[in-house]
């Protein structure tokens, strides 16, 4: 279980985290929704130590995420990035095994590749991709190799990050059907952050909605539509009237 | 001004850093084979140009100063002497500035912004170790071979003027050029370049791991590694010259 505690984050003046509190439970799939820069990414970021919270804690199975052998905590997570965050200089293969050449869970470099190969067959994509440089793929194809490399080590922790965001429509419902999928076979816990609201219904078992640095409402996706929470309404309703001050 | 100091300041952290992580594994040998080919290989081209064209200058220089108090005999010494001890280390120094600082401050934002250091770090990859290490180390060890054959175009330059156009003998320049030279203008040159290539490699790695956000941030760290290289070589150079002939 991965259990945020009164997580507080500042840019200079801006309070972006202002005592964010989170439990997501082990196999189960969390997606945290709000507007643009309400800090979901930071949230995330900070599990990963990839940004330090100011104050609060973050634990991992009860453990502390920022105490310990880090390697053996980050080797737990696999992670796709809003725009692919794949290395321009290495092609698709060496992406997708890049945890798998080198450190602690080397491999030979052919049974790296077969295994970079079968996640890229896993997301739809045919071996040839594999020889590829990532500036040669589409913004769909890149998708999925993110993918392909967020769980080509079989994390048990997965995060999301935008992971439809510049799709259309269709390439977005594939992506979605993706993650479901993966999360459900693997057994993995999940954590996807969105704005979209297609996303969260095929992949949410449980979503918390962020606004002003805090949890506003977190609760199962089932009961999304009839929260009564005010937030989460004008959220998913789209509606400019609300509690959330909509810039025009 | 204490923005000034405070910057100085990181950048002699990071340095260090650089330098205690050299020393400890993991060590990532495709990537010190990349950077080396990158900085030493493909720089040979600017390299030669540069020293060959500013050799032959110098020689033209030397014989019309030296001409004004018939001095015109000294063109081998001095371009020998200004070659290696001063211009072949500089000139490489800031062409590698141009050339490599610029590109490895530019690659290293470029995927700062787009969170490819951020997919590093969760691969269980230290950015300072697979980004800096290979990039600093391969600089420190190849900008002084970079320097050493900058050096002897340069003096082929001289030589290739003063013999086609200022009338000097072939066998009598070599002569004059290799008597001339002594160990220390060497060993001071290649010095000069480990400490020029460090200094490049280390300011491309620092400002592009610093840089902003966006375009422009990218385009603001390529622009101020390239400016802090050169002000950095060019203040080395002038403690490393008092170090090796004045003391």
């Amino acid at each position: 279980m991965i259990k945020m505690d009164n997580i507080q984050k500042s840019f200079g003046s801006n309070h972006v985290l202002r005592g964010l509190d989170l439990e997501i439970e082990k196999g189960s799939s969390m997606v945290i929704i709000g507007g643009s820069g309400t800090g979901k990414s930071i949230a995330l970021k900070c599990i990963l130590g990839l940004v330090k919270q100011d104050s609060g804690t973050i634990t991992v199975d009860g453990k502390d995420a920022a105490a310990g052998d880090r390697d053996a905590f980050l080797a737990r997570f696999g992670m796709l990035f809003q725009g692919g965050a794949l290395f321009d200089s290495l092609p698709v293969w060496q992406n997708v095994a890049f945890r798998l050449l080198r450190g602690s869970l080397k491999r030979p470099r052919d049974e790296a590749r077969e295994i970079a190969v079968e996640k890229l067959r896993r997301v739809g994509l045919k071996p040839d991709v594999a020889d590829r440089f990532p500036a040669e793929l589409s913004g769909g194809m890149a998708k999925r190799v993110g993918l392909a490399r967020a769980i080509a080590a079989e994390p048990e922790i997965i995060f999301f990050d935008e992971p439809t965001t510049g799709l259309d429509p269709i390439m977005s419902g594939v992506i979605n059907e993706l993650i479901r999928e993966i999360v459900v076979e693997m057994g993995a816990t999940a954590m996807t952050i969105t704005h979209d609201m297609t996303s969260v219904r095929a992949i949410a078992d449980n979503i918390a909605m962020l606004h002003d640095g805090i949890i506003q409402w977190t609760g199962p996706v089932s009961q999304m539509d009839n929260s009564g929470n005010p937030y989460l309404d004008q959220f998913i309703q789209g509606k400019a009237d609300g509690p959330i001050e909509a810039v025009r | 001004m204490l923005s000034v100091l405070a910057t100085i300041g990181r950048i002699a952290i990071f340095g260090i850093d650089a330098i205690s992580h050299m020393l400890r594994p993991p060590f990532y040998g495709r990537e010190f084979l990349s950077a080396l080919l990158n900085i030493g290989w493909l720089s040979l081209p600017v390299v030669g140009l540069t020293a060959v064209f500013t050799g032959g200058a110098l020689a033209l220089q030397i014989y019309a100063g030296g001409s004004r108090f018939n001095a015109e005999a000294v063109v081998p010494q001095i371009v020998a002497v200004g070659m290696v001890r001063e211009l072949g280390p500089v000139l490489v120094g800031l062409m590698i500035a141009a050339r490599v600082t610029s590109s490895i401050a530019a690659e290293i934002a470029t995927m700062k912004v787009t969170e490819q250091i951020d997919a590093l770090v969760t691969l269980s990859t230290h950015p300072m170790k697979y980004l800096t290490v290979p990039r600093v180390l391969a600089a420190v060890l190849v900008v002084p071979l970079l320097v050493g054959v900058g050096d002897i175009i340069g003096v082929f330059g001289g030589y290739a003027v003063a013999t086609g156009t200022l009338g000097f003998n072939p066998a009598g320049y070599i002569r004059n050029t290799v008597n001339f030279l002594e160990p220390l203008d060497v060993i001071s040159s290649l010095t000069k370049g480990a400490v020029f290539g460090f200094a490049a490699a280390t300011m491309g790695c620092f400002h592009g791991m610093n840089s902003g956000r966006g375009a422009m941030g990218v385009g603001r760290a390529t622009k101020s590694a390239v400016e802090g290289a050169a002000v950095l070589i060019l203040a080395a150079n002038f403690v490393l010259t008092g170090v090796f002939f004045s003391l």
